[in-house]
């Protein structure tokens, strides 16, 4: 069966809190999640009270402020620091999102970091995306075509065609959607969740690509496509604002067209 | 442990080629469900307080069986997927989720198949 509690050992407890330094007037409280897997011990939740005069306006410039000036043990991901890597992606004030665009001052009372839900810890808010990689790899993310293309020409795309994939390309892989999929935190074994779909709906959705029937025929799977029952945490959580359940819904829509 | 590539796993058995029919069935008999649901609102409603005498005559109306028989399938059909999705969600223990998916898709023939001859009995006697 699923499980709906964490084992002993992945108990959340109260952690460290490191105080706000004196004279500070905007105190903001961040609360950490922080596992080291070098030491035996249960992950904890670590508070840092930051002074807001003397820090970045964004979840991830109080992050690194975290790192550099208070707690160098901190370990996170991060890249571009303006949305377009995908690295900074953890669990923000209960919701899936980039680090990096979140500014602090839209959340309200203390600010509450996870890493990405359902996901193997590897240290602090560093979750192991090894499967979520091999899934994206198992749809074969490059144009695949037979015919080939014009000695010393691109591939030609009408502007219609091209508009196909506006709301797909724009996808940084960060997994937000994925690991807010409940179907994905229970069948992420088979099921390939939100982002390689909509990654997968990228291809299919190109019309340079030529083998549309081949990537429907490795999707059409009770557990890779069908797992997907429209809860739309996807689409809610997306922190690029794009829409892997409409992504999703137009695979199904393709399956059942080719009948 | 299994020194498989993480590639090999995520591939596994490769794709069913199926799950499309599943899919498009449950939709289709929810779709179906929900006039014959607010038809059968309407007619319980109708027949509250009825005696066996009075529903054997509603129910040899001929459209009033045949919807009854629809309303019937349909449900027991959409009962079937509906519950199968739910046990391949939560169950992952191969042997007992076989079991299960077997004992889910003999119950809701076996309690169809009643519910239609007990139908079929009201309204044709015996």
């Amino acid at each position: 069966m699923a499980e709906f509690s964490l084992p002993a050992n992945s108990k959340v407890v109260e952690g460290k809190t490191f105080p706000a330094p004196a004279g500070a007037a905007r105190v903001k409280k961040f609360k950490v999640y922080r596992y080291d897997p070098d030491r035996n011990e249960n992950p904890r939740m670590d508070t840092y009270e930051i002074d807001l005069d003397a820090c970045g306006p964004m979840v991830l410039d109080a992050l690194i402020k975290i790192k550099n000036e208070i707690d160098s043990t901190l370990t996170f991901r991060r890249s571009c620091r303006e949305g377009v890597c995908g690295s900074c992606a953890m669990n923000v004030g209960g919701t899936n999102t980039l680090a990096c665009i979140n500014a602090i001052d839209d959340f309200r009372g203390d600010i509450a970091v996870y890493p990405l839900p359902h996901m193997m810890v590897v240290k602090d808010l560093v979750p192991d995306l090894t499967n979520a990689y091999a899934q994206y790899a198992s749809i074969q993310p490059w144009l695949q075509a037979d015919t080939p293309a014009a000695p010393g020409k691109e591939r030609l795309q009408s502007p219609e065609e091209r508009e196909e994939l506006d709301g797909l390309w724009e996808c940084v892989l960060c997994f937000s959607c994925s690991t807010g999929c409940p179907s994905y935190w229970w069948n992420s074994d088979r099921y390939l969740g939100p982002a390689t779909l909509l990654q997968a709906y990228r291809w299919i959705a190109d019309s340079r690509d030529e083998y549309t029937g081949e990537r429907l025929d490795a999707l059409e799977d009770p557990f890779r496509l069908y797992r997907c029952h429209t809860i739309m945490n996807c689409t809610n959580t997306c922190p690029k604002n794009l829409n892997p359940g409409k992504a999703i819904a137009k695979i199904k829509q393709k399956m059942v067209e080719r009948r | 442990m299994s020194l498989q590539t993480d590639l090999a796993r995520v591939r596994g058995l490769g794709s069913a080629k199926e799950g499309t029919g599943h899919w498009w069935a449950q939709r289709l008999t929810a779709v179906a469900l929900v006039p014959l649901g607010i038809w059968f609102v309407f007619a319980a409603v109708s027949l509250a307080g009825a005696d066996l005498g009075e529903f054997r005559a509603w129910l040899t109306v001929p459209y009033n069986l045949i919807l009854m028989v629809l309303l019937v399938g349909v449900l027991f059909h959409h009962m079937q997927l509906g519950m199968q999705v739910v046990f391949e969600d939560y169950i992952h223990n191969e042997r007992s989720k076989t079991v299960v998916l077997v004992l889910n898709k003999f119950i809701a023939v076996i309690l169809g198949v009643s519910c239609i001859i007990a139908l079929l009995r009201v309204a044709f006697g015996g």
